[in-house]
């Protein structure tokens, strides 16, 4: 795609019918989790949307994050949004190496002054520069210099958007997330560890769309995707609801796909996609896969005690009270999922006060 | 125990969506009737249990009218056995699902020829007509030898 090259512009060149736009659209409308009836509004701004430049910036990870929006990707769909921007800097994805890798980020800078979007996967470590660096440049640097005049920003990860698993106790480098850090330009947090792909695609769709950013959550994230628990969009609730739990990986209940919430399930505190975009082209999610939520998408996930531990046995102090905390849940039924945030502030307070 | 499918798994989950869905169904199918507006479902947006995509499949059955489009990877435009309502599955290049609708409508969009590829079909035809080269040359020198 050329420069100044609309997406209407671009696809038509590329021999795509109007028919074949309007599927492209109503697959990148799913893909931002719109209703069907917006199709005629995507293929509207995508027709007219020209393509910006995007800044991808690497920090403290994993390259868990690049690795699945690339190695699941959708041709045709999300590789044409892909193509749709211009990726002027990766590490991983770049051909340049060197001065000359940092020079295209320096002109991709200099030429969007003020429309370019940074997306950055990895947390920024504070608590010594020489962490983490990248051509003798520290990242809290970078992130700042490439930050100035960008449009906005995408946090990809649990990493960027909350400090992730740098940042987990002790937190030896002192990382931190985007935010933390840049408190003068838009940040959309799309967390997870990975985020799903169609999740990060779609909200660089919607971007590439309309040109703005999103409804975010309290937490700075796409409502689209991450404004329902995985317990509520979650198909095994049922079995919640009826007190039906699995109580280990392989009795009748975890064989009957019972209700996991018993063998630590971090569904009810996890706001994510996962239950209803799933993973792998929509084949499954981990839940339907028969292990429980880890809550990989919400802030110091790995801090919250054992992925196997039921989240009530940290509120109230033993496992032994599950059960009844369970049955408590059962009767209050979406109560119980409508308390999940609270529950988990409470649970967050008491974690840090035991800390002290 | 030398095969995945040998484990004795039996998944009985249900999300308790399908037959909510099938009433949504028929009360869009409804609004057609009095000359409404037609719905789209995207099954994407569904939280449905292993298994359940199929038995919606299943429940609606085929009908008469079964398209085939090719842009951007196959998509198949299936009416179902109730008339009226389509199952549409667009496709990428790998076959790999894209994105899967239930149109309530009688007719889904995106089987009509779209208004700016009959402009593009009008010029394309027009300038055939005007070179005379192609598929067209012969029966236009056949034309001017009359």
């Amino acid at each position: 795609m050329r420069k100044g090259q609309t997406l209407g512009e671009y696809l038509q060149a590329q021999g795509v019918s109007r028919r074949g736009f309007l599927k492209f659209c109503s697959a990148t409308a799913s893909l931002m989790a719109l209703p069907p009836s917006a199709v005629s509004q995507v293929a509207e701004a995508l027709a007219t949307a020209r393509r910006p430049s995007v800044i991808w910036l690497s920090f403290q990870e994993c390259t868990g994050c690049t690795e699945s929006l690339t190695r699941s990707h959708a041709p045709t769909v999300e590789s044409l949004i892909f193509d749709a921007i211009s990726l002027d800097y990766h590490h991983t994805l770049q051909a340049a190496a060197g001065t000359g890798a940092e020079a295209a980020r320096e002109a991709a800078m200099d030429e969007n002054l003020g429309e370019y979007l940074l997306v950055v996967d990895g947390s920024i470590p504070i608590g010594n520069p020489a962490y983490s660096t990248i051509a003798g440049m520290s990242n809290l640097d970078m992130l700042k210099a490439s930050a100035q005049n960008a449009a906005a920003i995408i946090a990809v990860g649990t990493c960027a958007a909350f400090g992730g698993i740098p940042h987990a106790n002790p937190n030896p480098t002192g990382a931190v997330s985007v935010s933390e850090i840049i408190k003068d330009k838009p940040i959309i947090n799309v967390s997870g560890c990975p985020p799903i792909p169609v999740v990060i695609t779609g909200t660089l769709a919607h971007f590439l769309a309309f040109g703005e950013i999103p409804e975010l959550d309290e937490l700075g994230r796409p409502t689209v995707f991450f404004g329902q628990n995985i317990h509520d969009r979650c198909y095994r609730r049922p079995f919640y609801e009826r007190g039906q739990f699995a109580k280990t990986f392989d009795d009748e209940g975890a064989r009957k796909g019972w209700c996991l919430y018993e063998l630590g399930c971090k569904g009810p505190t996890t706001y994510n996609a996962c239950a209803t975009v799933k993973w792998n082209e929509g084949t499954s999610f981990p839940i339907g896969s028969g292990h429980g939520c880890l809550g990989c998408s919400e802030p110091d996930f790995w801090d919250h005690g054992s992925f196997y531990t039921p989240i009530s046995a940290g509120l109230w102090g033993s496992r032994e009270t599950l059960l009844g905390a369970a049955a408590a849940g059962t009767a209050l039924g979406v109560g119980a999922a409508m308390a999940a945030r609270a529950r988990k502030k409470k649970a967050q307070a008491e974690k840090e006060a035991d800390a002290t | 125990m030398s095969k995945l499918n040998d484990i004795p798994v039996s998944v009985e989950a249900a999300s308790g969506n399908v037959i909510p869905l099938l009433h949504e169904i028929r009360h869009a199918l409804k609004r057609v009737a009095d000359g409404q507006d037609g719905t789209i479902i995207d099954l994407r947006s569904l939280p449905l249990a292993p298994g359940e995509d199929d038995r919606i499949e299943t429940i609606l059955g085929k009908g008469e009218l079964h398209a085939e489009l090719d842009a951007l990877g196959p998509t198949v435009i299936q009416e179902t056995s109730y008339a009226g309502v389509w199952l549409v599955t667009h496709r990428n290049t790998e076959g790999e699902i894209v994105a899967r609708f239930i149109e309530v409508t009688r007719l889904p969009d995106i089987l009509k020829s779209q208004d700016e590829d009959i402009e593009l079909a009008i010029r394309k035809l027009q300038d055939e007509l005007d070179v005379g080269t192609g598929e067209t040359a012969p029966a236009l020198e056949a034309a001017a030898a009359d």
